[in-house]
């Protein structure tokens, strides 16, 4: 399965049907248990903002010409944290939806808030 | 003492309590020895723009001072560690060096550890001169980060930390990873920009009264917050420069001279690696490494006098100093602008003026830290001498504060 790493719009977490861990970085086993074959999810895009910062310096001459821009992490719903592009206006605790739009040659995550957090 | 205590408890353990056992371990002679380590030479170069300096160089430079301060000649170093250098990648640095400076070691060893290597280094030097293994390790790091490649190259390998396919493509930063850290650290305990501006006009004050270091002239917290934006909240007085230089320390099983500054603890936490997989960025492996150091246990928290710890950005330093307990949650920039953490504070900390303004060298960083606290547990910090450094806590991070490693040492009589 394509995720966005791979050029697909959307986000791909894993599940394990043996202690029902969710994690997001894929590997072939599960990191708490050691369980085999872990399940493929497709995550909903929606979460709440951990942390957000906006990168003003950025680290080569292609991303130059596109700072500044944010970057977040974000607590999805259903249980694992993903770094993500935001949006201007998006501060910690917010609920977010993600889209996919282009970074450069990439398609990334991008999280726009549907409500002000708390 | 310390044998006693530590066998004590160990034959808590032992089923039937067999104490004979104990007072026989206990009274080993040599099992006192076997704690401890002891710094016997330091070597450090000045930090900053040092053109024409390689990386084989500045160790060299650190490596000669070091020996010298500790009496040594080449051939009496039966331990060789390093740490690794952005400028000079190799699979083998250590006896890349070795050869180039004249050791043939029975023991050599390159560290990678990210910040942390600094004190890795010295914690893995300890434990092989406790363990009856060696008598005088060379602990040496240089690099020349600023002027041996382009400042876009330097920040791209530095970047390359982050996760290869989940976090690089988004482009982020170190000060971008720190940036988020600082965002919710400061969210969950109130710290403020101010508060992490005191603590760059700290290390600034300190600076200037060592000639080694890269930066001297005085800053106040207005200039860190008008300071250019880097990576929100972080400005670049909130960031370490990236900087060439050089330090070396020798860790001896036994005295060679004056000098009596041993170490008694050291501890790691390894927690995670990269940012997003942090179970938290509000609490981290510090305080764990420092008591698996003997900090709280054998070690008071009360006792100590000096403090030596990692600060490669404001919000790096706010953070370890709070959980260490060296300052109240959320309360380090409000301790340094009170003067707790001055040269006549209470709890003198980095007097050289830590990476933020003595400099940021790569794994040599860390290493001026120690460097720093040797001369003031000996009473050669000249004009930086503090009163009383009997007893020091260091401790440095590495990674995305991911991991820690602490070093507790005393003075010794
Ligand atoms: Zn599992």
């Amino acid at each position: 399965m394509k995720d966005w790493t791979t050029g697909a719009a959307t986000m791909l977490f894993q599940h394990c049907r043996a202690c029902d861990a969710v994690w997001y970085f894929a590997r072939d086993f599960c990191p708490h248990c050691g369980g085999p074959a872990p399940e493929q999810r497709t995550g909903s895009g929606r979460g709440r903002v951990y942390a957000v910062t906006t990168v003003t310096r950025a680290p080569s001459p292609a991303l130059r010409a596109l700072a500044p821009y944010r970057i977040a992490l974000v607590d999805m719903e259903e249980g694992f944290r993903a770094m993500t592009h935001a949006a201007e206006d998006v501060a910690i605790d917010d609920l977010v939806q993600t889209r996919f739009v282009p970074f450069g040659d990439l398609v990334i995550p991008w999280c726009k808030r549907w409500e002000r957090g708390a | 003492m310390l044998v006693a205590l530590r066998h004590a408890k160990w034959c808590l353990t032992l089923p039937g309590n067999r104490l004979p056992y104990c007072i026989l371990r206990a009274a080993d002679p040599a099992g006192e020895g076997r704690e401890l380590s002891w710094i016997t030479g330091v070597g450090l170069t000045p930090f900053g723009r040092l053109e024409g300096r390689t990386t084989l160089d500045l160790m060299s430079d650190a490596a000669s001072a070091a020996l010298a301060d500790a009496g040594l000649r080449r051939d009496e170093v039966d331990g060789l560690i390093t740490g690794y250098s952005t400028t000079l990648p190799h699979l083998m640095l250590s006896t890349v060096f070795a050869e180039h400076f004249g050791l043939t070691p029975h023991y050599a060893h390159g560290v990678q550890l990210g910040g942390a290597t600094g004190f890795a280094t010295v914690m893995l030097a300890h434990e092989l001169v406790a363990a009856g293994r060696l008598r005088h390790v060379l602990v040496v790091a240089g690099e020349n980060r600023m002027t041996g490649q382009s400042r876009d190259a330097a920040i791209q390998t530095l970047a390359q930390v982050g996760h290869p396919r989940y976090e690089v493509p988004l482009g982020p930063t170190i000060p971008a990873y720190y940036g988020l850290v600082a965002s919710r650290y400061m969210h969950e305990t109130g710290t403020t920009a101010e508060d992490l501006a005191e603590l760059a006009v700290l290390m600034r004050s300190h600076a200037a009264l060592h000639p080694g270091a890269q930066f001297r002239e005085p800053i106040s917290v207005a200039d860190v917050l008008g300071s250019k934006p880097i990576a929100a909240p972080l400005r670049i007085l909130d960031c370490c420069p990236v900087s060439d230089g050089g330090a070396a320390v020798v860790v001896s099983r036994d005295r060679t001279g004056e000098a009596g500054v041993r170490i008694i603890g050291c501890g790691q936490a390894h927690t995670h690696q990269h940012v997003s997989a942090a179970a938290s960025l509000a609490s981290f492996g510090t305080a764990t490494a420092a008591a698996r150091a003997g900090l709280g246990t054998r070690v008071a928290l009360a006792d100590l006098r000096y403090a030596a710890i990692y600060d490669s950005f404001t919000i790096t330093l706010a953070i370890l100093l709070e959980e260490l307990s060296l300052a109240p949650r959320g309360g380090a920039g409000a301790l340094a602008r009170d003067g707790h953490f001055g040269r006549d504070g209470a709890m003198p900390l980095n007097t050289h003026g830590g990476l933020l303004s003595y400099g940021q060298c790569g794994v040599g960083g860390a290493m001026a830290h120690l460097v720093e606290t040797q001369l003031q547990m000996t009473g050669r910090a000249g004009p930086r001498q503090v009163r009383d450094a009997s007893l020091a806590l260091l401790h440095g991070d590495g990674g995305v504060l991911s991991s820690h490693v602490t070093l507790l040492l005393e003075q010794a009589r």
